[in-house]
């Protein structure tokens, strides 16, 4: 099965590269399919996952919807392909998703070498470690010797070969395809430890057999900013995406929300008069429409109104804000102004 | 007339090389027979000089090239537009990220490895574990299969039954979800590491895998294995000389017997003789894991297990296929002669049978070789978990990995099947 899928995979990168890769106008290809195509995980809680009536929803999912918001007035028009972590590189380099929104980590390497290009941070995360209680561990310092349960081919897998090496532990890494497996395994006790970037941890503990059973550990061993991702060499395209993260951030720094937001376009306030296009056409320069900005903010709401629906605290993953609130409430969450 | 005939076969075989469409030996023969034919026909009744366009022959040959240049045009493009389209794409190419630093850790080395290794460090470890768990499937599948095809066609009722009740559950059941059993079949009845089953202080078994001692060898070790050689030498030396004494005089000499004491004797002579220089590194519980000795990992048990229950029903087929083709009269012959059942097997009936058994046995041992790639479903760090897994992803490498993973596969399997090949031909009947 895995070397057929290797197979396909082989398949496609060839396909796609022997046909002529589609490098600028990818929104005008958006625009004639009529939808955009964004590449999630499809399996982490409050990112992206389907809920029990079958809609997606998540972080990951509503930022691809601001994006389609913002080009067709319609969130509907974002659609979802569950992309595994192995193939989700190779997916967007071969043009079969716009955009790549499956809270992957923004890395050098990443950015660099692979023709991707990650417009900006949209949660910021760091790897931890999660143990069970009956262990009786307090810190990731006491872990030497223990084996670790994680998924294949994520920063994650680097991070704890680095973190182990400099603290000068040892460990038995047991590396599964998907965080599904390793969950499940890890449940077994198979593995002391399972890993992965906090926000993924509590969103898996919840899938465990009994959650209290299980802690998360205070240390957080690495930085994990995830952000959407586009192909390299479409200017437009970055800016577009980029922008409507920028646009959630800003939207949340003036107070405007999804319900007052019509409100807002009677403002007196100029910078948020520009922000909605009420006497400024801003949409031009991205190739969009002027209430680019409106649209988005009014179909799926400003960056606090996502957080609080998909991973804030009184949703089950129960995350508070910490370093990702507001510049201006001492968070990180920082976007340049529209002007 | 006949000359006729025959210029027009040579004409067809002409055509059909220059379209690649046959490649198989026998025709090649058979044409290279026409061709000949032809050619005397030309030479005997047609004197005058031909015009090399009329030339069948030549016209083969330059209908052949044609396709090998048309399809290396091909080939060369499709390189060339991978690479300017990869290049387009601003994605780095090439192989030179086999000499950078891996950076991730592997769970099963044997060799030795670190995340500071290089990625073609991370390639030899996934294929050296690849061919660990297809070697131990191979062998035990084998010795299963042959068993099972033998008993199936026991005499006793239950016997048989038992066995072909065996072959049709195994068989018809999905390779990956008997690895998946198997390893939460492993799994889940055994205990932590804390509360591991303990064999006497010397083997453990737990959830983490069974964990026994590793012999150490200390100076003066070195005689044991040169022992040992000389022993396998002698071994072979001894078993020709008692074949040929027998084929010339007929005395018999039990040469397996002596030689099997001789490789096992000599070289624990020499280890005692040498004071036992080797002492044993047994694994001890330390903190949350078992440090020392050789962790089996149970990845890897349940891996061999489901490779081997799986593999071992279909090679019982082909062994079953093949004792059914020898005809009974041969038995019944060496029955006749005074042979035991044993002997009658031995000497008669599964020489005969492995004519019939190699060629399947062949595809089944790749078929075992390219199945270890579901390793990935369960952990074991095979050669596509680990390198066209992880390694692909954090060198974002894919064009250049799953080629090399390709290459790999198909060394192997190519390699196995020339040496199988060989062996069929060694013992295929002579004369056709």
């Amino acid at each position: 099965m895995k070397f057929m899928k290797s197979l396909v995979v082989a398949s496609a990168i060839t396909a796609g590269f022997l046909a002529n890769s589609v490098q600028a106008g990818t929104l005008d290809a958006v625009k004639e399919k009529g939808y955009v195509n964004a590449g999630v995980s499809g399996k982490v809680i409050g990112f992206s996952a389907p809920d029990a009536k079958g809609n997606w929803t998540g972080m990951d999912v509503d930022f691809a919807r601001a994006v389609a918001a913002a080009i067709f007035d319609d969130p509907a028009k974002a659609r979802f392909t569950p992309v595994a972590f192995k193939e989700a590189f190779t997916a967007l380099q071969s043009g079969e998703i716009d955009l790549l929104t499956r809270n992957t980590t923004w890395t050098f390497q990443r950015d660099t070498k692979l023709g991707l290009e990650f417009v900006g941070t949209l949660f910021y995360d760091g790897q931890g470690f999660m143990v069970k209680k009956e262990l009786g561990v307090k810190s990731a310092l006491e872990l030497d010797g223990a084996s670790v349960c994680t998924q294949s081919g994520t920063t994650t897998e680097l991070n704890i070969s680095d973190y182990f090496t400099a603290k000068g532990m040892t460990y038995k890494p047991v590396v599964y395809e998907s965080a599904d497996e390793a969950t499940v395994i890890y449940d077994t006790g198979r593995c002391d430890v399972y890993t992965t970037d906090t926000s993924g941890l509590a969103a898996r503990r919840t899938t465990l057999g009994n959650p209290k059973d299980h802690i998360i550990l205070p240390e957080v061993i690495s930085k994990e900013p995830l952000g959407p991702a586009v192909r390299q060499g479409d200017q437009q395209w970055s800016d577009i995406v980029r922008w409507t993260l920028f646009a959630l951030i800003n939207a949340e720094e003036m107070g405007i929300t999804s319900k007052n937001v019509d409100e807002k376009l009677k403002s007196n306030n100029p910078a948020v008069k520009r922000f909605l296009g009420v006497d400024a056409d801003f949409g031009q320069y991205l190739g969009l429409s002027a209430d680019w900005a409106y649209r988005i903010i009014k179909h799926v709401g400003n960056y606090g109104e996502l957080y609080e629906r998909n991973v804030g605290p009184n949703t089950a993953l129960g995350l508070e804000r910490g370093v990702n609130a507001l510049w201006t409430d001492g968070g990180l969450m920082y976007a340049p102004p529209v002007r | 007339m006949q000359g006729l005939i025959d210029r027009k076969q040579s004409l067809y075989c002409s055509l059909f090389f220059g379209f690649g469409v046959i490649t198989d030996r026998k025709s090649t023969n058979f044409c290279t027979a026409t061709d000949s034919m032809a050619d005397r026909y030309d030479r005997e009744t047609d004197k005058t000089k031909r015009s090399m366009l009329n030339d069948t022959r030549v016209r083969g040959w330059v209908a052949q090239a044609l396709v090998l240049a048309v399809i290396a045009c091909v080939a060369g493009y499709a390189v060339y537009n991978v690479g300017q389209n990869l290049h387009k794409a601003g994605i780095t190419t090439g192989f030179g990220f086999l000499n950078d630093p891996s950076g991730f850790d592997i769970s099963q080395t044997l060799v030795s490895y670190s995340g500071e290794s290089t990625y073609a460090r991370a390639l030899l470890v996934g294929l050296l574990n690849t061919m660990l768990v297809s070697v131990l499937g191979i062998i035990f599948a084998t010795i299963l299969g042959f068993f099972l095809g033998v008993i199936r066609l026991s005499p006793n009722w239950l016997v048989s039954k038992m066995a072909e009740a065996y072959t049709e559950i195994v068989r018809n059941v999905p390779l990956l979800l008997q690895i998946l059993f198997w390893y939460l079949a492993i799994l889940a009845p055994l205990p932590g590491p804390r509360q591991a089953l303990n064999f006497n202080n010397w083997i453990y078994l737990c959830n983490r895998g069974m964990q026994i001692p590793r012999p150490v060898t200390e100076a003066g070790f070195g005689g044991v294995p040169i022992a040992f050689a000389i022993a396998v030498i002698f071994s072979i030396i001894l078993v020709r000389w008692a074949r040929l004494r027998q084929q010339k005089t007929g005395i018999r000499f039990p040469a397996y017997p002596v030689s099997f004491g001789v490789v096992v004797m000599l070289p624990l002579v020499v280890l005692l003789a040498a004071g036992v220089p080797v002492h044993w590194d047994v694994p001890a519980l330390h903190g949350f894991n078992f440090r020392g000795g050789i962790t089996i990992l149970p990845e890897l048990i349940a891996l061999w297990l489901s490779l081997t229950l799986y593999s071992a029903t279909f090679i019982g087929e082909y062994v079953r296929s093949g004792i059914m083709a020898v005809d009974k009269g041969q038995r019944e012959a060496t029955f006749a002669l005074g042979y035991s059942p044993w002997l009658t097997y031995r000497l008669v009936i599964i020489p005969q049978a492995m004519r019939v058994v190699t060629p399947p046995l062949i595809s089944q041992y790749l078929t075992l070789i390219k199945n270890s790639s579901l390793a990935v479903v369960i952990g074991y760090p095979d050669l596509v978990h680990v390198f066209a897994g992880t390694a692909l992803n954090q060198s974002g490498q894919a064009v250049e990995i799953i080629t090399i993973t390709m290459a790999v596969y198909l060394t192997l399997s190519i390699t196995i099947s020339l040496f199988m090949n060989w062996y069929n031909k060694k013992f295929a009947l002579r004369g056709f």
